[in-house]
């Protein structure tokens, strides 16, 4: 880690300039904030300063029983609400070796790779809006409105969707859904080309990504990367693959691997991740099994027995991870949440040093970090 | 010496009996008839101005699929005047620690800088103009240094450090590009042979040919560099809003912070109607003078109306790429500028020199005074040799020039498809 940069008393150099940008800044996506040190415009040193969203989202759930702390998930990766839910339902079924029914998996995989989806979607337009091409941000912003459309459908809300229940789902599909997603995914890929006409073949976005923000795939480990920037430098790591959860084993699915690390392949692994999210959505939408979409023997209060328990997800931005110590009540003795965002975020430094100002703007966009989560 | 300055009021408003014999014909050529050129001049521009926002979020929005602005008047029409009343009210904020007397003077400098550039554009034929002075261009090019003092001087002044960065960016950014403005008008005036507007316009009406035809690699120089020196997108990068918030004015606000952006609407006219009046024939527009007689108050307004109609579309190309590429960054930007701009306009100033020569000898372009003549063999040999040999030589140039450089090896040092694994 990096040294705290002292900026209530800076050393006097003419050669150095010390820049803060945030927490209210139009390119830091939500409240963070980087203390920059400048040499002319190539940084020679930053930190990152976390924390102006933190709301204690850990303590609360210590303070509530089982089912009452899954709508907190939705709030802390915002932008990805279902995934979040998943991985801490699943952890509580985990806990307490509940077979969910085969309708609820698959619906629970439609979801979470719509979301997936729409996550990658507002990654794309804020990226791009980083870079400069704003239009490519509006663009992104329409198709992910119809996924909203299907979540509000579905969920009942557009942002903090919460239809997940430890034991299955609390409602089945309602009628109309399948046609809506099959709908969005016939028109979706002709979406996904038109970014693609509009940034891949750039020359300008080419020289503002290629080779900007290189991390190896072993320095990438050592971090703790995960999701599409630690896969964006070689590694081929997706826990839907290493560790598949839900119906995620019978599901035909690739995982796409880049090869520098840099900014460019990370936007090309999101890219091609959501071709392949829509894949599965297809498939998972023709294997729809009906039925029950809730476990039979799921009590009405609810004990984890003793013990720790781990479980994590890939959720868009990379591993989510849950982290459980029970002492047999109906409340968690103490919960973590393992926020992919946050170690992704560590890498900035490694990224960023010798590269210009505008180009760390452009290693932010490619981490795809969320602040509420990274604050919790 | 009146009439080469275009002063003197048109025959028909001097002759008309409401002033004839009553006004002194020297007051109203030399006062009464600039002032209200002047008046309406400015009264139009900065109503066009007004209304370029407001095309600008249109055409935005027509190409990022929304709507734009249609709540304030019909369609919208009337936003304008609620932005400009909005920005009126505002409270005029001055940082604490800003020098107040620079930070004050700072964009009336870059609005006066604009402004004065406007007086030497021929916007029509005769009347249609304020003045033709001898040296048009450069007075352009010299009135629109300053407006970059007032960029500096309004980052300095903040006392920010984006605003500082900013303006700093700026002025590197429109030193170097003016560089590559210069040289790309080179090779236009050397068939025009004068550097008052007016003249260009006459010299290729003469010669009934845009010098766009004759220089195609100087017109796409002169674009690009335009957009950069008037600091449009993809060269924003003094007011990058995702890196410095807003570059230079980030510290400005309400009234100081329009007349910043008036100035960068206006010196965005002032690069259209230059680039139309040097490549795209000004007013001129072949069989016009058929339909009007020559000099006639009707022949004027419609050049005045052919000038502002080739300036909209050159404005709207401005838009039209301002939505549709990223930002370059600060180093690709210089490197776009002095490596590949640079040489180019150089080569192409050579390139051309030596044709012209040619030419002469064989006889295809005589010299007639401070007109050419050109005979229509040599139309052909010059419009020919600028897209066989200009083009292809400054492009193969630019390729040795730049062999090295990354960003000329994108494509070879990356290869596209992805690598997809199981």
């Amino acid at each position: 880690m990096s040294e705290t940069i002292d900026i209530t008393r800076p050393e006097i150099d003419a050669n150095e300039m010390i820049l803060n940008m945030g927490p209210q800044h139009p390119a830091t996506h939500g409240v963070l904030r980087v203390v920059l040190k400048l040499d002319g415009e190539i940084v020679t040193d930053l930190d990152c300063d976390i924390g102006y969203l933190h709301r204690g989202v850990e303590k609360i759930c210590e303070h509530r029983t089982y089912p009452m702390i899954a709508p907190y998930f939705d709030r802390t990766d915002y932008i990805a609400a279902a995934s979040n839910g998943l991985c801490y339902v699943e952890t509580i079924e985990k806990a307490l070796g509940l077979e969910i029914p085969l309708q609820a998996q698959y619906l629970r995989v439609i979801l979470v790779e719509l979301t997936r989806l729409s996550s990658h979607l507002l990654w794309l337009a804020t990226h791009a809006l980083d870079i400069g091409a704003v239009t490519v941000f509006l663009w992104a912003f329409k198709e992910r409105e119809e996924i909203l459309k299907i979540f509000e459908n579905f969920f009942g809300a557009r942002l903090t969707c919460h239809a997940f229940r430890i034991g299955g789902m609390s409602y089945d599909a309602y009628d109309g859904f399948e046609a809506e997603v099959k709908t969005f995914a016939k028109r979706f890929p002709s979406s996904l080309a038109e970014y693609e006409t509009m940034l891949n073949s750039n020359r300008i976005w080419l020289s503002r990504t290629v080779g900007v923000g290189i991390i190896s795939g072993e320095a990438a480990i050592d971090i703790g990367l995960t999701g599409p920037a630690l896969r964006a430098s070689g590694i081929e790591w997706d826990i839907r693959k290493a560790h598949p959860y839900e119906c995620y084993s019978e599901l035909d699915f690739d995982i796409p691997v880049g090869e520098n690390g840099d900014t460019y392949d990370r936007y090309l692994v999101r890219m091609e991740e959501m071709r392949q999210a829509l894949r599965i959505i297809v498939q998972a939408l023709d294997k729809l099994p009906g039925g029950p979409v809730m476990a039979a023997k799921v009590s009405k209060v609810i004990k984890v027995p003793v013990g720790e328990y781990y479980h994590s997800v890939e959720a868009p931005k990379g591993e989510l991870g849950v982290y459980l110590a029970s002492d047999g009540g109906t409340q968690p003795a103490r919960l973590r949440i393992r926020p992919p965002s946050l170690l992704n975020l560590q890498a900035l430094r490694q990224m960023s040093i010798g590269h210009l100002y505008a180009d760390v703007v452009a290693i932010i966009g490619s981490l795809d970090i969320v602040l509420g989560e990274i604050d919790r | 010496m009146l009439n080469y300055l275009a002063l003197s009021a048109p025959k028909w408003l001097s002759d008309s009996p409401i002033l004839h014999n009553r006004i002194d014909p020297d007051v109203l050529d030399y006062f009464l008839w600039p002032l209200t050129q002047i008046v309406v001049l400015l009264v139009v521009v900065l109503t066009l101005v007004a209304y370029l926002t407001l095309a600008e979020r249109k055409v935005s929005a027509w190409i990022q699929a929304r709507l734009g602005p249609n709540r304030v008047g019909p369609l919208g029409l009337l936003q304008p005047l609620a932005d400009g009343l909005k920005l009126l009210i505002k409270e005029d904020l001055i940082p604490l620690n800003a020098d107040k007397i620079v930070f004050a003077i700072a964009p009336i400098i870059s609005l006066v800088a604009a402004f004065v550039a406007l007086a030497v554009i021929p916007w029509g034929a005769a009347w249609g103009m304020i003045s033709n002075i001898d040296i048009g261009l450069l007075f352009i090019f010299s009135v629109s240094s300053v407006g970059v003092l007032g960029i500096i001087l309004g980052g300095w002044a903040s006392n920010s450090k984006y605003s500082l960065l900013g303006a700093l960016r700026s002025s590197a950014q429109m030193v170097s590009y003016e560089v590559a403005i210069g040289l790309a008008l080179i090779g236009g005036l050397m068939f025009t042979k004068t550097l008052a507007l007016q003249d260009m316009v006459l010299a290729q009406a003469r010669l009934h040919i845009w010098i766009i035809v004759f220089q195609p690699l100087a017109f796409l120089i002169y674009l690009i560099s335009g957009i950069a020196e008037t600091n449009r997108a993809p060269f924003d990068l003094p007011e990058a809003e995702s890196e410095l918030v807003a570059g230079f004015h980030t510290e400005y606000s309400g009234f100081r912070f329009s007349l910043f952006f008036i100035a960068e609407y206006t010196n965005i006219v002032i690069v259209s109607a230059v680039g139309v009046t040097v490549f795209l024939g000004g007013w001129y527009l072949p069989g016009l003078s058929y339909i009007f007689e020559p000099g006639s108050a009707l022949f004027v307004l419609s050049s005045i109306a052919v000038f502002a109609a080739k300036t909209l579309v050159l404005l709207y190309v401005f838009f039209w790429l301002r939505w549709s590429v990223p930002r370059y960054r600060y180093d690709q930007l210089m490197e776009l500028g002095w490596k590949w701009l640079i040489p180019a306009a150089l080569a192409n100033i050579l390139l051309t020199a030596i044709l012209f020569v040619i030419a002469q000898q064989l006889g295809l372009i005589v010299s007639n005074g401070n007109f050419l003549e050109i005979t229509k063999l040599g139309y052909v040999f010059l419009i020919g040799t600028a897209f066989i040999i200009t083009i292809p030589i400054t492009w193969i140039m630019l390729g040795q020039i730049n062999q090295r450089s990354r960003d000329f090896n994108l494509y070879e040092a990356k290869p596209l498809p992805m690598n997809r694994k199981k």
